[in-house]
């Protein structure tokens, strides 16, 4: 039978997404990179206590909206831009492995908020480490040592062993249940190419979970991709959904 | 009577000195990223952003040329570049981690006189971001910090002892601040550069680490 890894809609990508779950969420901090349809269906099934990993905790739709009008000489935000910042402004987060979580200067975003008043529990991690944990949870390493983080806080509980005459850390591989990724183009088989600055996260998270879902703008017949050029092969996906042409608000079943 | 303080244009002015043909840098998100505006022609950067945007060009300012799939690692809108390069956020860190950035610039809340640097959390603020930041204070061969030379309620942010949260220890090279330019060295903290107006005293005064003066001190070109 031909593989297809095409699913219909955005609920049924997520259907089995469960309470607890941890969900490496793809993206960086912006909306072009955003699997922001995965998350709006993850917010409509109204799981609970998910761990999310991923470079920020979201900024939540209220501080997207305040952002979309200071930063409208510079940047225009599509209207569906959601962010994990919903997941958490519902409370369906008990746990972040972030590295971004604070807003810079005197906003706080929802993970913030929920850090202070005792609603979550935070993992900060540097971006490099996060990145390669992920990494090497996709790759089959089960942790490697990095200088960065040494007699910092980043450093509590874990194992320093010296290397050279330099300090490293030990950083274990961290494995998702859900990867939810986006990406510009896929084929059946899920080969994904990216676009720009997007490919970000969204490539390291392919394959660092049981399961990874890719959001796309288009799926185009096989050998369309060229394979040389192909970012993720589709051994690291299991699951395609399409993005609707329209923008569409994120409670509307989809 | 001391000097005027620099603003943050003319500090970026003169950290973006430290740039030499052909490096790799990586700049932090606020004034750093200000000092690819004072590039000067005959010289060609490679810049590196932690989302894995490689050799990239200018920030875009008008929105109807901004491209969201092409943003730096503070979500500004940036030119395309012949020569550009993109990767994934695992491979962008390996360039960092394995020693390929020339040089970083970095915001500071505190430099420490051994060159530690606190730069992660704001004060007020319970909960901090590491960002990019800590990995590139790690692994940059070169660490410049760029800051104001005191808070806003005017204590030193040039310290004996960090009293903020460390990002990074002993990573600092070089200190570019609104009044001075100080390298960072095996015997201490050595004043290179004094802004127009300032004597060496004047700083020493509001810094609560020692400083040496180094024996070629000059005034700061702004130029």
């Amino acid at each position: 039978m031909a593989i297809s890894k095409i699913v219909a809609s955005f609920d049924e990508a997520v259907a089995d997404i469960h309470d607890g779950a941890v969900l490496l969420i793809g993206g960086f901090g912006g909306p072009g990179e955003c699997p922001s349809y995965l998350i709006a269906a993850v917010a409509r099934k109204a799981v609970k206590n998910v761990t999310i990993v991923g470079n920020s905790g979201g900024w939540g739709p209220e501080l997207i909206e305040l952002l979309r009008t200071r930063m409208a000489s510079v940047l225009r935000f599509p209207p569906d831009w959601y962010d994990p910042g919903l997941l958490v402004e519902r409370g369906q987060v008990s746990k972040g492995i972030l590295s971004f979580p604070a807003a810079p200067g005197h906003i706080h975003t929802p993970f913030e908020k929920a850090v202070m008043e005792g609603r979550v529990e935070l993992e900060l991690i540097g971006q490099g480490s996060l990145a390669e944990r992920i990494r090497s949870a996709r790759a089959g390493i089960a942790a490697f040592y990095t200088p960065v983080g040494v007699g910092t806080v980043v450093e509590e509980g874990k194992e320093v062993r010296e290397f050279g005459g330099r300090s490293y850390l030990l950083e274990r591989a961290l494995k998702g249940d859900f990867s939810l990724i986006r990406a510009y183009k896929a084929d059946r088989y899920g080969n994904l190419v990216y676009r720009g600055s997007s490919r970000t996260m969204n490539a390291t998270m392919a394959g660092a979970s049981t399961i990874t879902i890719a959001e796309v703008e288009e799926v185009v017949e096989p050998g369309a991709l060229d394979p040389e050029c192909i970012v993720t092969p589709g051994v690291y996906v299991q699951r395609v959904v399409v993005r609707p042409r329209e923008p569409c608000p994120w409670d509307q079943p989809m | 009577m001391t000097g005027e303080r620099l603003d943050e244009q003319t500090m970026a002015l003169r950290v973006a000195k430290e740039f030499e043909d052909g490096m790799v840098v990586n700049l932090g998100v606020g004034i750093p990223t200000l000092c690819s505006n004072f590039v000067p022609p005959e010289k060609e950067i490679i810049f590196h952003s932690e989302n894995g945007i490689i050799g990239f060009g200018p920030i875009v300012t008008d929105p109807d040329d901004a491209d969201e799939n092409l943003i730096n690692a503070g979500v500004q809108p940036v030119q395309p570049k012949p020569g550009m390069a993109i990767v994934d956020h695992a491979e962008s860190f390996a360039i960092i981690r394995g020693g390929y950035i020339d040089l970083t610039v970095l915001g500071a809340l505190q430099v420490s006189e051994r060159g530690d640097l606190a730069n992660y959390t704001l004060p007020g603020k319970e909960v901090g971001s590491f960002g990019g930041g800590q990995d590139l204070a790690f692994c940059a061969k070169k660490v410049v910090a760029v800051m104001t030379h005191t808070t806003r309620e005017g204590k030193p942010k040039i310290v004996k002892e960090l009293t903020s949260p460390i990002t990074a220890p002993a990573c600092v090279n070089l200190i570019i601040t609104d009044i001075a330019a100080i390298e960072v060295t095996n015997q201490g903290l050595l004043l290179t550069e004094a802004v127009p107006g300032w004597t060496p005293e004047d700083i020493q005064a509001i810094t609560e680490a020692q400083l040496r003066v180094a024996p070629g001190l000059r005034e700061m070109e702004l130029l």
